[in-house]
Parts: C-alpha cells; sequence; structure tokens
C-alpha cells in the first residue's frame, strides 16, 4: 500500500514509561460524508471501550476522553476534520490500530462524499 | 453555534405529560409543528422518523438526559425543542435510568456539518452537571430560556 504525504497517517510511539504504559497517537481525518454524529461516535466508543488504555481524543480546540459518548459528541468532527487519537495504557497499540481501520478504511460503514 | 440559536423556546414544554419514550416525541414534534416550525403536513412523518431512529440506538445517552434526532428536508435549519418530566421518562437509556430533560432536533437533510454544530452545542452542556440539574429545575419556558441564553455566555455551565 503506498500512502502520499499528506495521506501518511501520522502514528508514533511518543513516550515509554514501562512496557505496561505504553502512548501511542495518530492523526485519523474523519471521511464519512456525514461526520461523527451519534451513530459513528457510539461506534468509536463501543471499540474505545474494548481497551484497557486510556484513550483522549482531540479536534485541536477540545480534548475529550474517547470512551465517552457525551465527549465524543462535542467535538463536531465533519468530514475532513483530523482528530489526534492519544491511547496510553498496555494495549495503546491495538487500540490506535482499532480505531484507525474504523475511522479510515471502514469510515463508520457509512458513504463518503460524492465528488 | 450557541444554543438559543436553534431553540424554539415557543415550543417548550415544561412538563410533559408522556411517561414513554415515543409518547415524549410526539408531543415534542407536534409542539415544533404548532409553533409553525416544520413544513406543513410533515409533522406525522417526522414524529415517525424520529421514533425509527430511536429503534436503531437510544439518544438516551444518561444522566437523565437524552436527544432525540434526525435529519428532514421538511427544515432549512436546525431546529430544537426542549421538554422536562418531574416523574422521569422510560427512554430505554444507555445507563437504564429515567430521563428528565429532552432536547429533540430537527436537522436539515443535506448540511451534515450543521446538525454536528447543534450536537455541540447542546453536548458541551448537557456534560456539565451543574447544567444538567439547573436545567431540571426549570418550571417555565423563561427560566428554560434564560439558563441558555447564560449557558451561552458561560463555557463551564
Amino acid at each position: 500500500m503506498t500512502i502520499g504525504w499528506r495521506n501518511a497517517i501520522v502514528e508514533m510511539q511518543a513516550e515509554e514509561d514501562t512496557l505496561e504504559n505504553v502512548v501511542y497517537e495518530a492523526e485519523l481525518e474523519i471521511k464519512n460524508a456525514e461526520g461523527l454524529h451519534m451513530r459513528p461516535a457510539m461506534q468509536f466508543v463501543d471499540i474505545a471501550n474494548r481497551f484497557d488504555s486510556e484513550i483522549n481524543v482531540s479536534n485541536g480546540d477540545t480534548d475529550v476522553d474517547g470512551k465517552s459518548i457525551m465527549n465524543i459528541s462535542m467535538l463536531a468532527a465533519t468530514c475532513g476534520t483530523k482528530l489526534k487519537i492519544r491511547a496510553k495504557g498496555p494495549d495503546a497499540r491495538e487500540a490506535i490500530n482499532a480505531l484507525r481501520e474504523l475511522v479510515e478504511e471502514k469510515h463508520f460503514d457509512e458513504p463518503t462524499p460524492k465528488r | 453555534m450557541r444554543f438559543r440559536d436553534f431553540v424554539c423556546f415557543e415550543a417548550t414544554i415544561t412538563e410533559l405529560q408522556a411517561s414513554d419514550r415515543d409518547g415524549t416525541i410526539v408531543e415534542l414534534v407536534s409542539s415544533l409543528d404548532q409553533a409553525g416550525r416544520l413544513g406543513k403536513g410533515k409533522c406525522e412523518e417526522i414524529i415517525r422518523e424520529v421514533i425509527e431512529r430511536e429503534k436503531e440506538a437510544s439518544t438516551g445517552l444518561g444522566r437523565g438526559v437524552a436527544v432525540p434526532h434526525v435529519k428532514h428536508k421538511a427544515v432549512k435549519n436546525v431546529i430544537a425543542a426542549i421538554g422536562q418530566s418531574g416523574a422521569g421518562i422510560d427512554f430505554s437509556a444507555l445507563d437504564k435510568q429515567p430521563v428528565y430533560s429532552v432536547i429533540l432536533l430537527i436537522s436539515p437533510a443535506d448540511e451534515p456539518d450543521k446538525h454536528l454544530q447543534a450536537m455541540e452545542s447542546i453536548f458541551k452542556h448537557l456534560q456539565q452537571d451543574r447544567f444538567r440539574k439547573f436545567l431540571r429545575q426549570c418550571r417555565t419556558t423563561k427560566q428554560v430560556e434564560d439558563l441558555l441564553n447564560e449557558a451561552d455566555e458561560d463555557p463551564f455551565l
């Protein structure tokens, strides 16, 4: 899979305190036309809650708990918005990968904008 | 988007008669219709669609609040109505608790970004413990209006 630099997934292991407390970050772009409305937000929170890691999501202005549906509903993440996801904990990497799959690959099983 | 800008205060119901989800939706959509905020003859259709949406997944997100909503071409701008219940409503909420404050939101069919901005505005306040408590205490439309005006000025309310 070739990824242009604009689409390159920004993933880095930002810090590593101990093996139990790994931090992973990724920038994920909302690709479905309707954006992160309540149904996709619930899918996001469902996936996030499968992991032990703390998960934070930021749209640049607001930084919220990725496991709270009310918090995620505050992001107003429209199509094209890039969200910074940060996971901290023993399964941080797996959490980021699962969320990336949901947001960028499956785009919440919703249509992308018509060109 | 400010909260007060898309709420139709005229359609506020300070004491809902219904004790169940569908009855609540009927009351609030009808109230918006009576206030002339929905297209002519669209009331029944919107009620049906809001209930259908609710059956997919409850918008009772916990902590005593629910935000039933639908996108519909009958409206050009997002419009909301607020309903209160002293006794509590069974909204099949995620936390299985009764709902005391309901914000019904109707958004235009083809402007997803406006819908998201309205949701942002609603949840920015609904997630604040103080705001939910104050909202639940409102007994008149005027009190609801004052609270929203205050909330729009204070990001922590």
